[in-house]
């Protein structure tokens, strides 16, 4: 097969074009072989589970999807922070406020980064985070119904991109600015020109605070810094728990042609935070309350409805006043990655630009603030001389590091962007143990467990920038991909190459068994608590409340109560809130109208999600379930009259043609 | 998934009921099939525990009759009407006389199992072509709707 693919003329020309894209330093044969047994490690028998859920960051679709591993089949895609047709996220009017910012309603962000929730550093299948890169904001997903439960603005920030990486018992999930902008210290962005960037440009990175029980997030605090990027971050383990570090670049502080000007110095920081003083600080009033504006929106399971309320405060700390909270470490060069190892000693810098990539020792850390062993101030901010605190360097690792993941073997997995590799490392030795291409231009990489202290490690999976000749084109617009290696031994092997929906940004693995056991089948109707729910067909009714007609509807196998409905007028809104009846796994209905602007739903067993419509001409109009809900699905469908402005058509609903059919 | 076994088993009751699948039997093979994960699991229903015997007392208990009409009207009246008309399902006057206890009880909390085994309920299916839904009742509601179910046919 290998070799008759090989001289397709198209997939040759192709491959001309790979080896050429990577003729400095790629992969030098893209058809190499899987080994052998890769299909059956990674064959799972029709009817059977995967061993892990993987939960993957969309990048620029704005959602979360979740695939099985080692399979790599798509189990579901999340909507988060983009409207989503396949199910009414951001359209119906319970989670609509989902979607609401300081800024209004935004209907696509950008999500980077996923954090799942842990207890004393391990996975506790609890909570899903992710970030929202564009208009700053950090999601909460409930790993029981896999549904985003609460989504918070982060205030004076922009490019929220190092986030939300949580601390080891998630008391906090982190949001720094990759952008700094002006700052005027009154939460406003002031009208200054651009070029003013070191004078007037600050960053900040902000600890959101997460409520152990119900996982509900507030901003616990922001800390002020100099204008420069922060781009990744990890919290520290065991040893180092109380300690947050970031990777920062632009210390040039260029406000243009960064490519360039922010690649200036040979060295850029890492930043190490210590979360549990500013902690300290914030509740002993040692920060200063900023009046800004922020959305806070929280979805209930109970009302099956979003709420958005604006906030308005923030505790903002000061390291140029509160001396022992902020430590920059510098590091070669314009840094991403910023990974820490499972036992909290080592921090690992992955450069861009660097031709080494640098581990950093928590206890020489330590030591060196102890021994007060600064190199110079940056803004006021200590800055620890690099021998001082440099366990040692991996030289020559590959080009364009970005990310390092763990296997709690005492090996490092670090991505190479711009070789397109995975290079297995040793932390203690510093020594290369092992290469692996991929096809092509990994960015994130993720071991399942590998930012924990117990990684479960087995495979380490390649999130791919470039995808070219890896499957059948499908024009201009490629799939995305991602790739599975096998890491139980000392070589890791190519198992799968999967395809992805939006760009696979940064992801988690975790065990099916600490997620699976919980998942939620059904809601239960006794339960439902919307103040437009029709609990049976008996409370099924249709409501004027001037030109707003409230429709409580049911739906059940398989038809809706009511479903012939006269009296509406043009200038009417029509709010159809549709209560799934079914309390049934895997039975949901779908509700659409003809000629709404707006969506369809998708209603779960014993949910009720509420469609606005807004006739716009007079006649009799069909409304039907999208779902295909059982053998008689063609025949759920009703009508809805629209009669003419002033018209005296008297409200009126049926089903069944008798009112009787509905009132026994 | 489940919504095309409901799909499939529908059209497949037209020809033969020997030939279908249920989910539970989708189950069962899920669990015997090898699995390479351990921490793969089935997720067996909640519900699903065959009552084999109930015992009926005159008067109706009041309390029983009161909260089975409650369910009625929330997860029951969508198909059911409480005179002998069909409307989704069989209308429910007369049940009581017609069937017994068991065979409701483990209709309304059994019915996968009930739809395998047993001739009656696959006759209904055949009529009705819409999978009698599982409402997530538990046995001891069940009963109640019971309860009301006699009231309904004159019981006192």
């Amino acid at each position: 097969m290998r070799t008759k693919h090989f001289f397709n003329p198209l997939t040759f020309t192709a491959l001309l074009f790979a080896a050429a894209w990577f003729s400095a330093c790629g992969p030098k044969n893209p058809t190499t072989a899987t080994v052998g047994d890769a299909a059956s490690k990674v064959y799972v028998a029709p009817g059977s589970y995967d061993e892990f859920y993987n939960i993957v960051s969309g990048g620029f679709n704005g959602q979360v999807s979740v695939y099985g591993l080692p399979s790599g089949r798509l189990l579901r895609i999340i909507p988060v922070f983009s409207q989503f047709a396949e199910n009414g996220w951001g359209y119906s009017e319970e989670t609509k406020p989902m979607l609401n910012t300081s800024h209004g309603f935004v209907p696509w962000d950008d999500s980077h980064h996923i954090a799942l929730s842990t207890t004393n550093g391990e996975h506790d299948g609890k909570w899903a985070f992710v970030n929202a890169n564009n208009t700053p904001r950090i999601a909460r997903i409930n790993l029981k119904t896999f549904r985003t439960e609460e989504i918070i603005e982060i205030p004076n920030s922009s490019g929220n991109h190092s986030s939300p990486f949580i601390t080891e018992n998630s008391e906090y999930a982190v949001a720094g600015t990759r952008f700094s902008y002006p700052m005027d210290g009154q939460g406003k962005n002031p009208d200054v020109a651009i070029s003013t960037y070191k004078e007037n440009f600050k960053g900040t990175v902000s600890f959101v605070s997460i409520n152990p029980e119900n996982g509900r997030m507030g901003i616990g605090f922001q800390v002020l810094l100099p204008g420069v990027n922060f781009d990744l971050s990890r919290c520290g383990r065991g040893p180092s728990h109380d300690w947050f570090f970031f990777s920062c670049y632009n210390t040039e502080q260029a406000n243009t042609l960064l490519e360039v000007n922010a690649s200036q110095k040979d060295k850029d920081f890492i930043m190490a935070v210590n979360w549990k003083k500013c902690e300290e600080y914030a509740k002993a009033g040692k920060g200063r309350k900023e009046q800004v504006r922020y959305a806070h929106n929280v979805y209930s399971d109970e009302t099956h409805t979003g709420t958005s309320t604006i906030e308005n405060e923030v505790i903002v700390l000061d390291p140029k006043e509160l001396k022992d909270i902020v430590y920059f470490m510098p590091c070669p060069k314009s840094p991403h990655g910023c990974d820490v190892d499972p036992t909290g000693q080592y921090i690992v810098g992955s450069g861009k630009l660097a031709a080494v990539i640098p581990v950093f020792s928590f206890d020489k850390i330590q030591k060196a603030i102890a021994d007060r062993n600064f190199e110079a101030e940056y803004e006021g901010i200590p800055v620890l001389k690099y021998d001082a605190v440099l366990h040692g360097e991996v030289q020559k690792p590959g080009l364009g590091p970005l990310h390092t993941e763990f296997d709690g073997k005492g090996n490092a997995y670090t991505s190479f962007f711009v070789s397109s590799e995975i290079v297995k490392w040793d932390i203690a030795k510093l020594q290369v143990l092992d290469r692996v291409p991929t096809y092509y231009s990994i960015g994130h990489l993720c071991v399942p467990g590998g930012p924990t202290r117990k990684p479960h490690g087995k495979y380490v999976i390649a999130y791919n920038k470039i995808t070219k000749d890896r499957y059948l084109p499908t024009g201009p617009e490629l799939t995305q991909s991602a790739q599975l290696y096998d890491i139980s031994g000392d070589k890791m092997k190519l198992l799968l190459d999967f395809p992805t929906t939006g760009e696979p940004h940064y992801a988690e693995a975790i065990p099916a068994s600490l997620v699976q056991p919980n998942s939620l089948k059904i809601f239960k109707i006794e339960e439902n608590k919307h103040p437009y729910v029709a609990k049976g067909e008996k409370e099924a009714k249709v409501v004027r409340e001037g030109n707003k007609v409230h429709v409580y509807m049911t739906s059940i196998r398989s038809h809706f109560t009511p479903d012939n409905i006269e009296g509406v007028k043009l200038g009417d809104e029509v709010y159809f809130h549709v209560t799934n009846l079914e309390q049934d796994w895997d039975v949901p209905h779908g509700f659409a109208v003809k000629g709404s602007n707006n969506s369809e739903i998708l209603i779960m067993p014993g949910e009720t999600c509420t469609l606005k419509w807004v006739p716009d001409r007079v006649g009799v109009v069909p409304i039907y379930c999208t779902d295909f809900c059982s053998a008689l699905h063609q025949e759920m469908q009703g009508y809805v009259r629209v009669s003419p402005a002033g018209s005296n058509v008297p409200l009126k609903w049926t089903t069944g043609g008798t009112p009787e059919a509905n009132n026994f | 998934m489940l919504r095309y076994y409901t799909m499939l088993l529908g059209f497949a009751a037209l020809f033969s009921l020997a030939s279908c699948t249920s989910k539970s039997e989708a189950d069962a093979k899920a669990k015997n099939s090898p699995s390479p994960a351990d921490a793969a699991q089935t997720q067996p229903e909640v519900h699903g525990t065959e009552v084999k015997e109930i015992a009926l007392t005159n008067p109706l208990n009041a309390d029983w009759v009161k909260t089975g009409k409650e369910i009625y009207e929330l997860k029951c009246s969508a198909c059911h009407k409480l005179t002998a008309d069909k409307l989704v399902g069989p209308g429910w006057a007369g049940v009581t006389k017609n069937r017994q206890p068991t065979w409701i009880i483990n209709m309304i909390t059994n019915v996968d199992m009930m739809l395998e085994k047993d001739p009656e309920a696959q006759k209904l299916l055949e009529q009705c072509l819409v999978r009698m839904p599982n409402q997530n009742i538990t046995t001891e509601d069940s009963r109640k709707i019971l309860e009301f179910m006699r009231q309904n046919d004159g019981e006192k």
